[in-house]
């Protein structure tokens, strides 16, 4: 158990260091480790994790290092207490690598951010970060989030509405978002 | 620490705000950037704009998980390395409680067609709010005709040709340094 323990941390530990380009990027890198190398779950079991992030809130990366710690245990035949365990110890392990380097980073920052070559480094960032916010809203405009007009037109007229509703709300009369995020949920929860 | 002390209070009210903020992020790291600028912007005015999209560029071209990164940053800010691990602790609980009790106890979570149809509702919620901030931020940034160009650009890239914005991120910076060194002086 003390073996599985440790594979899980380093396996995380690796994950949290080299998982570039967001969560989807990171969910393929996990799914290689957990079902491709070590066998700790099945195909089917991962899907579920990638289906269960989708409903929850939270960053996925988080949230599959706690799913494949308890399951990782659970099918190795040990008792929920130890899953629980692992969990903990995966979820540790792919944060840490984040905490030492943003540590780092951010000292560095602090200290050189008036520094002239910094300043002109940032001057070049911030119009592409725009871009970014941008191409993620962009890429996010799909039948996943809308469905169509054609494969379901209720949901998509209905969503197009809440996305609507939700913009307006937030650019124009500047209304909270979570106040915005739970009245949208409650709308498909009536309508959809 | 005790309760009472102004030090105690600040970190009481760093671990909130990122608890809060964890709790309510639902797809993705960018979705919490509305939440971000809410609270932690406008509400605590511990970071202002143009910070924090030198911050996403920061966290965006470091390995890990972008949400985490980014409140490790700013709690750094605010209370230096206590405050960056209560930053990511506080992020981080909220979906380690949740998911440890839907591997604990709903395992049939997923199958629930209340939940299913609550989230059909709130996916069209969520890519609004990431919407919206493209535009107050770019007031932010100074951008004008003659730099509009950039955010096009590195969107189209990423959006069309599936660029990494890993990739965005390092020329965007490297021709910043460039410009300034270079070309302005």
């Amino acid at each position: 158990m003390i073996l599985l323990y440790l594979k899980l941390f380093w396996t995380f530990f690796q994950i949290g260091l080299f998982g570039f380009g967001g969560g989807y990027a990171m969910i393929s890198m996990i799914q290689g480790e957990v079902v491709g190398r070590h066998h700790w779950m099945t195909n089917g079991e991962f899907t579920d994790i990638v289906a269960i992030s989708q409903s929850t809130p939270g960053p996925i990366g988080i949230n599959s290092a706690t799913y494949v710690g308890y399951t990782s245990l659970i099918n190795a035949g040990y008792a929920p207490v130890w899953g629980a365990l692992g969990s903990l110890i995966a979820t540790f392990a792919v944060v840490l690598p984040s905490l030492i380097l943003m540590l780092a980073i951010s000292r560095f920052f602090m200290k050189y951010k008036n520094h002239p070559a910094v300043e002109h480094t940032f001057m070049g960032l911030r119009p592409a970060v725009i871009g970014l916010l941008a191409a993620a809203s962009l890429l996010l405009m799909n039948a996943e989030n809308f469905s169509t007009p054609g494969q379901n037109p209720w949901q998509f007229f209905i969503s197009v509405g809440l996305f609507l509703f939700a913009f307006i709300g937030q650019q124009v009369y500047k209304m909270n978002p979570i106040l915005l995020l739970v009245l949208c949920g409650l709308s498909g929860l009536l309508l959809l | 620490m005790c309760p009472g002390s102004i030090l105690y209070y600040i970190m009481w009210e760093l671990f909130k705000t990122f608890f809060h903020i964890g709790l309510f992020t639902f797809g993705g790291g960018y979705a919490m950037i509305p939440l971000i600028e809410a609270k932690v912007v406008d509400e605590k005015k511990w970071i202002d704009r143009e910070m924090l999209l030198d911050l996403i560029a920061i966290a965006q071209s470091c390995p890990g998980i972008f949400a985490v990164n980014i409140s490790i940053f700013i709690g750094y800010r605010i209370k230096g390395t206590a405050g960056a691990v209560v930053g990511a602790l506080a992020t981080s609980l909220p979906s380690f409680i949740i998911i440890l009790a839907i591997a604990l106890f709903f395992q049939q979570f997923r199958e629930n067609e209340y939940v299913d149809r609550f989230f059909r509702g709130l996916r069209p919620a969520v890519v609004a709010l990431i919407a919206a901030p493209v535009f107050r931020m770019g007031v932010r940034a100074k951008i004008t005709l003659r730099t509009i160009w950039i955010p096009m650009v590195s969107a189209v890239a990423i959006w069309m040709f599936g660029v990494s914005p890993v990739y965005v991120i390092l020329i965007a910076g490297l021709a910043g340094y460039a410009y300034g060194q270079f070309i302005k002086e």
